[in-house]
């Protein structure tokens, strides 16, 4: 599961765009398609604020 | 259909432009001056804002676009740039007369979609695509509308071509299965602190501080937007970096006794699309452009002029068309052959000088920057490399000797 911190995350979109499966979608924002997501962490390793975590 | 008290929106339009940036306003204003009906959707509140930008404009850009900037968009004229190497050293680049604007983006892409807005587009903001509308026909999918959020409803949109100018993480070219996900070498990771009350060395002059430890395959900027204020941010390799970016920028300010005292007034983050240039960017009733279909100058990051360029020509495209009646990907794939002639074939040089670049040491970055004038350093951001490979030649650069081929 792809936890985010939202006041952490500034919402530039980085992590929607390097996700291989669409798993992650940017509206008021970020929430990720549980049954989408592979746990390839590459939204993780990506994202500029560390916003991101894998649990 | 009515979607407030005072918004009338049609349930079809020829064009439906879905990203109010530079890429999406050009792109609308080319349409709609052509006399096409044209709605754009932008899914932020504020066009322009928030940023995810550095705001620098070459003045060559702004020239060659034949941009009449209005004054309260510009910040700053910068007359060059300093750019230290990994030990300090620095080579100055300044040419006569004006080098390029900081621009305030909130500002700017507004002008850009007034603009817009005047040659006769419909804009809305709060308006969220989620979805394309699909329909097969003869076989084929052809992009036929969009499904919208507009603050707070559903709604479903016709069209006869979108364009698909929604940015680095564009989802209407992946839904369109045009583009896959990014390869997370080719994207870099940005932050940026907006500062005031800082020293700044010359604020008519751009600062950039290379160094693998100071930002892996990238840069720090300190672009001036008044005399002790600067957007200080950087971009780096976005993937296999022990280190956020953020956390980069944060060491390297502190470092700095004229930056660490200053006050933030905004924080901002964004990733840049680096390479990556794509040799087929249209679908059946659709075409990407701008950051969605990675236009932008893989050194330096820039993208607001490759977007502008790239709107107008997929505006001529879209217009003929849709005066044909023709949408296929077969028709609009006019649009890359335009786009690769006229900027593609440049960038991708620049792209060749950026790989030569990445892998660099810092003991390679400081041997160059000792040989390296200003003038050099234009050249390679024009995509000039083979003024490139004559000096890593002549000063025995191994690793650029063996990438340049010879």
């Amino acid at each position: 599961m792809i936890k985010v911190d939202n006041s952490k995350c500034i919402q530039c979109g980085g992590c929607v765009s390097v996700c291989p499966k669409e798993a992650l979608k940017l509206t008021n924002e970020i929430k990720c398609d549980e049954k989408k997501c592979i746990k390839c962490k590459m939204c993780v390793n990506f994202c500029p604020v560390g916003a991101l975590k894998l649990e | 259909m009515i979607i407030g008290v005072f918004m009338e929106i049609k349930d079809e339009y020829d064009i439906i432009v879905v990203g109010g940036g530079p890429a999406g306003s050009s792109a609308a204003e080319a349409c709609a001056k052509n006399g096409l009906s044209v709605l754009l959707l932008e899914k932020r509140a504020e066009i322009g804002a928030p940023k995810r930008c550095g705001e620098g404009l070459s003045d060559n850009s702004v020239k060659a676009l034949k941009l009449k900037i209005p004054k309260n968009c510009i910040r700053q004229n910068i007359n060059g740039a300093y750019i230290y190497a990994p030990n300090g050293k620095d080579i100055k680049i300044q040419f006569k007369g004006s080098q390029g604007y900081i621009v305030e983006r909130k500002m700017f892409d507004k002008w850009l979609a007034e603009n817009a807005s005047r040659a006769g587009a419909k804009i809305i903001t709060k308006a969220d695509v989620y979805d394309l509308i699909i329909e097969n026909i003869a076989g084929k999918d052809f992009v036929k509308g969009v499904k919208v959020n507009i603050m707070g409803k559903e709604y479903a949109i016709k069209s006869k071509i979108v364009v698909a100018a929604d940015g680095v993480e564009s989802l209407t070219m992946r839904k369109a299965g045009i583009r896959s996900n990014k390869n997370p070498k080719l994207v870099d990771s940005g932050f940026q602190y907006e500062m005031c009350n800082i020293k700044l060395r010359d604020s008519h002059m751009i600062e950039l501080y290379l160094g693998n430890k100071i930002a892996r395959r990238g840069y720090v900027w300190i672009f001036p937007k008044g005399k002790n204020i600067a957007n200080v941010g950087i971009g780096i390799l976005g993937s296999g970096c022990e280190k956020t970016a953020k956390q980069y920028l944060d060491e390297f300010i502190e470092s700095k006794n004229e930056l660490k005292k200053g006050s933030i007034l905004e924080v901002n983050a964004g990733c840049v699309p680096v390479g990556g240039l794509m040799k087929n960017m249209v679908g059946n009733g659709i075409v990407g452009v701008g950051d969605a279909v990675n236009q932008v100058n893989p050194i330096h990051g820039g993208g607001i002029a490759e977007s502008i360029f790239s709107g107008r020509i997929a505006g001529e495209v879209i217009t003929k068309a849709i005066k044909k009646g023709d949408y296929s990907e077969k028709f609009l794939s006019e649009y890359n052959k335009i786009w690769w002639k006229k900027r593609g074939k440049r960038l991708e040089n620049i792209e060749k000088i950026r790989e030569a670049f990445e892998n660099m040491s810092d003991e390679n970055m400081n041997d160059l920057s000792g040989i390296l004038r200003g003038e050099d350093l234009t050249d390679f951001t024009r995509g000039n490399y083979a003024k490139l490979a004559k000096i890593m030649i002549k000063y025995k650069i191994k690793s650029l000797v063996r990438f340049v081929g010879v």
